[in-house]
């Protein structure tokens, strides 16, 4: 499986990410037509908003009281013949999976998509213990062909055109392939279906977990997630501790915006209750049923800074709204969850040194808070992340100085006023007309696409004085005499700027 | 409050501001030593340093009866993140109330003062950006529109994407300037396919940043502060 290479400065791997003419292809597609899908959803769905922040409301109280659900969800698993691990890290997480593969002997795992299951790489460990594992999503199927990992968090292929799938797939199978989505999928279809059969291990995440009848939902949309839970002797949820809600009744809050915000869809195609092994008289289901329960750094997050993110639904519409995530895509960010969202998980996971360059990966434009289905202050947070990274003093020298030079200058109105003749003299080399077309150091980072307005040859707080009085009106050669004027806000011809006047309010 | 942007780069803006707001029968008066808000700081993670500038800031506009900011950003600023970032400094109360009395330029002519026609500095289309802090910050989408659609002498067409960020960020320009770029591109080819003479925004960094884009490419399309737009002649 390749991972992206981390070290190369994010700069870069962004960079490589926009030079990559089939990824800006397919990002360009699925995101607008899920920003639109999404719209669509909650326009025609007026007590949206109101779910939205009951939806907030249990998951702040539900993580207020988190110990006590989960050892609830513990019981009612337990009382259903389920088994619960708790695991702190990774690693015992991985260990869990491995110890249930080996005792019942198994040697083929089918998986349904969890990106649990990626935070923990549990396919590499696996594959190390003999144990094969197959991706039946059709998204997860496609990149555990090409090696890769996922670059959404419900999309996982998003990266990848319908041309470049069906590349893959004839290079899989041999034989020329067309690249039509039906036939693809029909493909997959055949192939999967035998592994649905012969597999001893079922693998899935899980979307939620109702503490008090002890249930583990998934909301998919291929109908894998049931071939897995109800085929293999064995079923595996891994799930993020964080995801217990209490009841039934708060499950229905969750479901109804969960998929709108996803795919736009009122529900998803297929929501599985899963509800411990089978039990005597029924049909189907596994023998065993297991729920691996992930700390991972979660817990200690409860009372921190990120707390918001634990709220978190991994519907993944902050991705698709995020400016930043649409132009590189999800590998470039280089952990296992990408945009907005991804960067805290991030921090949260990996811990904040991890995100020094990530964090600043937002112009904080907030259309992720705005499309996050539990309205989590993802730019808050972020701007947070950026606070600890400074006081960790983990930021380059030479910024840190720079700031700290700012706040100097910013702090005296006198620095202030007498910087702006000083920025004059040294913009005269390279402005003209007002513009600045080029510049060394770190403005040349804007010049090199972008003009930069020189600072004017009279500032408002050099121009004051002449405006004070309100009677004495500024001349013409104030207003079109600007002499920094930027040529191209002049009027154009026929429209003159307009004749200052202040003597008659309108009032 | 001008802002260290509008001071330094568009002076014009607030002569509009000033000249606007006093045809309106509104005294307008200019604290010295006003230098930013700090937002570049705040948003950087610097708040240390952002918090001694904003308690000078809060200082500055103490008697003011209301303070009008040409930037939805910088309003934003004062508004939400001051109380805030100054919660355990003397000037807490004062932040408070500073934060009570601020409003971002078109809300304060429309939602204040009431004023919803005016003549434009420019004839023809023009085409209008929500600034993010302004549209998602301080949830405001009307009022500008509101000027915009009642302007006389200019055409409002709706911007395809309008609601989204033009790349700029502050930092983020500069500290991933090919990303910023490329947002800025979709942007700039949107505003174009409108056929719109000007591109409206109430944000000086926005304009900076579509104003140095439409420069770059040597467009006909003029970024235009709201302030100059509505600063037309008198009727």
């Amino acid at each position: 499986m390749s991972d992206t290479d981390l070290s190369v400065p994010f700069r870069q791997r962004a960079g490589s990410a926009l030079g990559d003419k089939h990824l800006q292809e397919a990002l360009t597609i699925a995101t607008t037509k899920f920003i639109g899908l999404r719209r669509e959803a909650f326009g025609e769905f007026p007590e949206g908003e109101r779910l939205r922040d009951m939806a907030r409301e249990i998951k702040e109280a539900t993580l207020q009281h988190l110990d006590r659900y989960v050892d609830q969800l513990i019981d009612s698993v337990e009382r259903l013949g389920g088994h619960v691990h708790y695991a702190t890290t990774p690693e015992e997480a991985r260990r869990v999976v491995l110890d249930i593969a080996a005792r019942t002997g198994a040697r083929l795992a089918v998986k349904s998509k969890s990106m649990a299951s990626e935070e923990i790489h549990l396919n590499e460990a696996l594959e190390a213990a003999g144990v094969i594992p197959i991706e039946t999503d059709l998204g997860e199927y496609i990149i555990q062909l090409a090696h890769e990992r996922p670059s959404h968090i419900i999309a996982p292929a998003i990266h990848k055109t319908k041309g470049q799938v069906a590349d893959l797939f004839a290079k899989e199978l041999g034989r020329q392939v067309a690249a039509d989505p039906e036939e693809l999928t029909r493909i997959a279809r055949v192939e999967l279906r035998q592994k649905f059969l012969d597999a001893d291990l079922g693998i899935t995440g899980a979307n939620f977990a109702v503490a008090d009848s002890g249930t583990v939902v998934l909301v998919t949309n291929e109908g894998n997630g049931r071939m897995v839970t109800s085929l293999p002797r064995v079923h595996v949820a891994v799930m993020g501790v964080e995801k217990v809600v209490p009841s039934m009744t708060d499950l229905m809050v969750f479901l109804q915006i969960l998929a709108k915000s996803a795919t736009g869809q009122k529900l998803s195609v297929y929501t599985t209750l899963v509800r411990g092994p089978r039990r005597a008289g029924e049909l189907e289901g596994p023998d065993e049923f297991h729920l691996v329960l992930l700390d991972n750094g979660r817990i200690r997050q409860i009372a921190g800074p990120l707390r918001e993110a634990l709220y978190c639904l991994r519907c993944g519409a902050c991705l698709n709204v995020c400016p930043v995530y649409r132009q590189i895509g999800g590998h470039a960010y280089g952990y296992t969850y990408p945009g907005p969202i991804g960067i805290l998980l991030t921090a949260m996971l990996e811990g904040p040194g991890s995100v020094k360059d990530l964090a600043h990966a937002s112009s904080l434009c907030g259309a992720c808070a705005d499309a996050c289905p539990v309205r989590i202050d993802i730019p808050r947070m972020l701007v947070e992340l950026r606070r600890e990274v400074d006081e960790a003093r983990i930021a380059s020298w030479t910024e840190r100085l720079a700031y700290r030079l700012m706040e100097t200058i910013l702090a005296s109105p006198t620095l202030y006023r007498w910087s702006k003749p000083l920025a004059r003299l040294l913009q005269r080399p390279f402005a003209r007309d007002g513009r600045i077309r080029s510049v060394p150091l770190a403005f040349g980072e804007w010049t090199r696409t972008r003009d930069l307005p020189a600072v004017a040859r009279q500032t408002f707080q050099e121009r004051w004085p002449e405006l004070q009085n309100p009677t004495a009106t500024p001349g013409s050669s104030t207003a079109t005499g600007e002499p920094c004027d930027r040529s191209r806000l002049a009027p154009e011809s026929g429209h003159p700027r307009p004749k200052p006047d202040s003597r008659h309010p309108l009032q | 409050m001008v802002t260290c942007l509008g001071d330094m780069f568009f002076p014009e803006v607030g002569v509009s501001v000033t000249r606007l707001l006093r045809r309106l029968g509104v005294t307008v008066e200019f604290p010295q030593g006003q230098t930013c808000c700090g937002q570049p700081m705040f948003n950087s993670g610097y708040h240390a340093g952002a918090a001694r500038v904003a308690a000078r800031t809060v200082e500055l506009f103490r008697d003011a009866e209301h303070v009008v900011v040409p930037s939805g950003s910088c309003a934003y600023m004062v508004r939400h993140e001051y109380p805030a970032l100054l919660r355990d400094t003397p000037a807490r109360a004062e932040a408070e109330r500073l934060a009570g009395r601020t409003y971002e330029l078109s809300q304060f002519l429309v939602r204040v003062l009431g004023k919803t026609r005016f003549k434009a500095s420019v004839t023809g289309r023009v085409t209008y950006h929500d600034s993010c802090h302004l549209l998602r910050g301080l949830r405001e989408s009307e009022a500008p529109r509101t000027l915009l659609r009642n302007l006389d002498g200019a055409e409002l067409v709706e911007l395809p994407g309008g609601d989204e960020c033009c790349g700029f960020g502050g930092s983020f320009s500069v500290r991933l300037p090919e990303v910023s770029t490329q947002i800025l591109d979709k942007k700039l080819r949107n505003i174009e396919a409108t056929g719109a003479a000007c591109v409206v925004a109430c944000d000086s960094g926005c304009l900076m940043q579509m104003g140095g884009g439409l420069g770059r490419r040597r467009s006909k399309v003029r970024p235009l502060h709201l302030a100059e737009l509505l600063d037309g002649d008198e009727r």
